[in-house]
């Protein structure tokens, strides 16, 4: 019979590159920079790897993203030069950081292996345009052919307003103050790519890439890499007594239909909503505003962090905007959202995002901040939200992360 | 046996760019005027899908034996559009079609032909488009002249609403206007031997001996439709067979629309007719590589095909080019700067698996729960029921912006791209892209329709689909 995930699976070292646009770096410089990072934080060598998870949305053939990291295991492999372990791909589009993480989990909850790598990372900036290229996710020559993911996206802030009845400009301003608490955060993290505070003025202003989204509501189109070295629970105090552990894992695929059903609004997360809901109840969470001391939630574009919360729970629907109008969402707020700056300010290399959010809680966990004017007081408890596709056809991973007792 | 039209349909793009526009770039002299361009999407092959829709709008199209397509500007050189045409507005299989190439006059050509395999009874109901997306070379006088636009004629020998009385026709060989395979633009020879031992000569000829087989005069015609080649041209014509220019002849659109090429006569005709009162005879003549002409007589039948937006409600509603570059992208007249994104997906095996949704707009009602699936799945989206559906017509639904997005990241022609998802009246989720729209005027909760246009050029292939557009009045 199927068991919880609670308390089974501990990461024990974390690594996370320099994001940006790293012209200085190809793929395989990503990797290294993160997965190394991750030995010397676990303790550990390479040989006492005995799995990876590698995951990258790798050369998609019909969608127009470009990203320049291979299609096999090789991705890690031939850069970590691990010798002849087993390495598998994740794929699933943005969300495939948190899904590598999770099959590495279930690998360790199956005690196939004792040691694993996941690493996430993409290499976008190789791509030779700005933004992500026009998605392929009906794999259908006209069938929303051409939409981009801040059109997608787009679609949910519209119809955000018109169901609550916001004025366009009071839109923009709700989604403006999102943008401008991200980078506030990011400009305050190390290794975010965007590094630069920004007002409600500048971010209405900004040039329309997506209407009603502005340059300043789409995250940053970064290169990155995160890793993690994961081992069951009982054999983390091997490598470390500050080590994390996964409370809950969800995964939900919606099946496409928002573009279909009449009865899809637009300004809910169904799959998130799932998503969440499992990973709450592995990990014992009754009411995750009150129990969560951070989230980072999925922000590829500002209007997501809104409504993935009100999925998520940590606020009721409709009422995203309190709570960002109010400041419940910033680091001295009820629950820090983004702490790191979010995809928006931190950066989203694709396959690396869930990786990357899940380091920010671990370094949180620790008390590890870099910039001690970030760390949280004795966080206990956090949530990693990471989702892919778009509105109407979603993926979702959710793991929710505490400390040991 | 009396054969004639039954119903008749036409098309005007919303387009139109007016004759200072092109002045203010090239100096120089124009009439005031305007002339229907095409949007990027459009060509001749769709500009004929809405001629053809409009003309059977309330016409059982289960009927309809035959599609003949007359322009001078196909889609492909080497692909037949009346087979793509009737695949979009769904005809049934066992049909013939052809298109009419090559020829100014295509369209009263499609005509005759039709009208043949009526009489031979091997047809009882044809259809006949005609359309044109000529490109005339910039800075020239066509350039002030063309524009684009489609009409469209049902024949049939039942229900007849023009009965065709009597026709005359003559072949030429002569040569005014040409465009060999390897030319961009359209060429002619010095005007005067054009007009006066071409077209004067030609059309009068035809004209005239129409009258004399059939022993008519001009007195005997309530209204007279006839090709024109210019305004000032066209006057002369009605002068020489003695016309009445005023009361009796039809206004050839020139300075509204343009000279839409082999859609230009039968335009003017659907005009002549949206007035037409029952028994009025009509005069109706046709120019290019010769000439063919018709005794026409409006019936009683007449009034009942009268809800078209035809000529006049098209016209009516119209967006200006804001600008010549505007025009310059629709047309694609400029060397861009190549596109650093990959190129549009596109897949032939696709596109022909998809055929029944992607062309005929045929979506899915699940036999279980009721519900509409667009685009079709083979499990119902609501009730997970397999394989248990009916097969619906969707694109004559109207339908609400439910919420849109307006792209500029996307590679499009002209920016932004409009995604939207549409509810349809009847139930449905569509979801496509708006086009004809002015950004600024978009809401939810507006009313849309569908609208069959060109999405990309990805694989060289005219990668074809329903868009939605604001309501045309």
């Amino acid at each position: 019979m199927a068991e919880s995930m609670k308390d089974k699976v501990a990461i024990v070292g974390m690594g996370c590159s320099k994001f940006g646009e790293r012209w200085d770096a190809g793929h395989a410089d990503l990797v290294i920079e993160a997965a190394y990072e991750a030995y010397e934080d676990a303790g550990v060598e390479p040989k006492d790897i005995d799995a990876a998870w590698y995951g990258t949305i790798g050369n998609l053939g019909i969608s127009g993203i470009i990203t320049s990291s291979p299609m096999t295991g090789a991705g890690l492999a031939a850069p970590l030069k691990l010798q002849y372990k087993p390495v598998t791909h994740v794929e699933n589009a943005c969300g495939t950081g948190e899904d590598a993480l999770r099959n590495a989990a279930f690998s360790l909850a199956a005690k196939a292996y004792d040691l694993v790598l996941v690493v996430g990372v993409e290499k976008l900036k190789d791509a030779g345009f700005g933004g992500l290229g026009e998605l392929g996710l009906y794999c259908n020559p006209v069938y929303m052919g051409g939409i981009t993911a801040p059109g997608y996206y787009a679609l949910a802030a519209t119809r955000y307003f018109r169901k609550y009845g916001i004025a366009p400009q009071d839109g923009k301003r709700m989604l403006a103050m999102v943008s401008v608490k991200s980078h506030h955060n990011g400009a305050r993290n190390p290794k975010a790519h965007l590094r630069r505070e920004v007002t409600v003025e500048q971010v209405m202003n900004a040039p329309i890439i997506s209407w009603p989204l502005g340059l300043f509501d789409c995250c940053g189109v970064t290169d990155g890499a995160a890793a993690a070295i994961l081992c069951r629970a009982e054999d983390a105090k091997h490598y470390r007594d500050d080590y994390m552990l996964i409370k809950g894992l969800g995964l939900s695929i919606g099946p496409g239909q928002g573009s279909i059903r009449t009865d899809y609004d637009y300004t809910f997360w169904d799959e998130t909503y799932y998503a969440s809901r499992e990973a709450y109840a592995q990990a014992g969470i009754n009411n995750p505003r009150k129990e969560l001391d951070l989230v980072e939630n999925h922000d590829c574009f500002s209007i997501s962090e809104l409504i993935a919360c009100e999925s998520l729970g940590i606020c009721e629907r409709g009422h995203a905007r309190e709570d960002i109008e109010s400041g419940a969402w910033t680091q001295e707020g009820e629950i820090p959202i983004n702490l790191s700056g979010g995809l928006k300010s931190f950066g989203h290399p694709i396959g690396a995002s869930g990786c990357r959010e899940s380091y920010e809680i671990y370094k949180q966990f620790q008390g590890k901040a870099e910039d001690s004017s970030r760390q949280l007081k004795n966080p206990r408890m956090g949530m990693v939200h990471n989702q892919g596709g778009g509105p109407g056809m979603f993926m979702c991973a959710v793991c929710v992360y505490g400390l040991p007792q | 046996m009396p054969v004639g039209i039954t119903s008749y349909g036409a098309y005007i793009p919303i387009y139109r760019l007016s004759t200072q526009t092109l002045t203010q770039v090239w100096g120089g002299f124009a009439a005031p005027g305007e002339k229907a361009v095409a949007n990027w999407d459009e060509d001749s092959l769709t500009m004929a899908v809405e001629a053809i829709i409009d003309c059977l709008n309330g016409m059982d199209r289960e009927l309809v034996d035959g599609l003949y397509f007359a322009t001078t500007t196909p889609a492909y050189r080497e692909k037949q559009s009346a087979s793509i045409m009737a695949k979009v507005v769904d005809l049934h299989r066992d049909i013939v079609t052809m298109d009419i190439a090559n020829s100014l006059r295509g369209g009263s050509i499609a005509m005759k032909a039709a009208l043949d395999a009526i009489n031979a009874g091997s047809a009882k109901n044809f259809l006949v488009a005609a359309a044109d997306c000529r490109v005339p070379a910039p800075d020239s006088t066509f350039e002030q002249l063309f524009g684009d636009g489609a009409a469209a004629l049902l024949l049939g020998d039942a229900d007849i609403a023009v009965e065709i009385e009597g026709s005359h026709t003559i072949f030429s060989d002569f040569i005014d206007t040409w465009r060999r395979e390897e030319d961009r633009y359209i060429q002619a020879w010095e005007d005067r031997f054009i007009i006066e031992e071409g077209y004067l000569a030609h059309l009068v000829e035809a004209i005239s001996g129409l009258f004399k087989k059939y022993n008519v005069t001009p007195k005997d015609f309530a209204k007279a439709v006839f090709y024109a080649y210019d305004s000032r041209r066209h006057a002369e014509i009605a002068r020489r067979l003695g016309f009445d220019l005023k009361t009796q002849v039809q206004d050839p659109l020139l300075s509204a629309i343009g000279h839409t090429g082999t859609a230009s006569a039968l335009m003017m005709l659907v005009a002549a007719l949206e007035e037409a009162k029952p028994g009025d005879r009509i005069l109706f003549a046709n120019y290019g590589d010769g000439a063919d002409t018709f005794i026409l007589r409006v019936t009683d039948q007449i009034e009942k095909v009268r809800d078209r937006r035809g000529i006049k409600r098209h016209l009516a509603s119209k967006m200006m080019a804001p600008n010549y570059g505007k025009y310059l992208h629709f047309r694609n007249l400029m060397e861009w700067l190549p596109v650093r994104q990959p190129p549009k997906y596109a897949a032939l095996t696709v596109s022909w698996r998809d055929r029944d949704w992607i062309l005929s707009c045929r979506g899915y009602k699940c036999k279980h729960c009721g519900n509409i699936i667009f685009p079709p799945q083979r499990v119902c989206s609501y009730c997970q029921a397999k394989d248990d559906f009916e097969e619906v017509k969707l694109s004559d639904k109207k339908g609400t912006l439910f919420t849109y997005s307006l792209d500029n990241l996307g590679v499009t022609v002209d920016p932004p791209s409009v995604y939207a998802i549409v509810d349809l009246e009847g139930g449905g989720r569509f979801a496509t892209i708006l086009t004809d729209r002015d950004p600024e005027k978009i809401t939810p909760d507006m009313r849309v329709e569908l609208t069959f246009r060109n999405f990309h050029e990805g694989q060289n292939i005219h990668n074809y689909f329903w868009k939605c557009r604001p309501i045309r009045a």
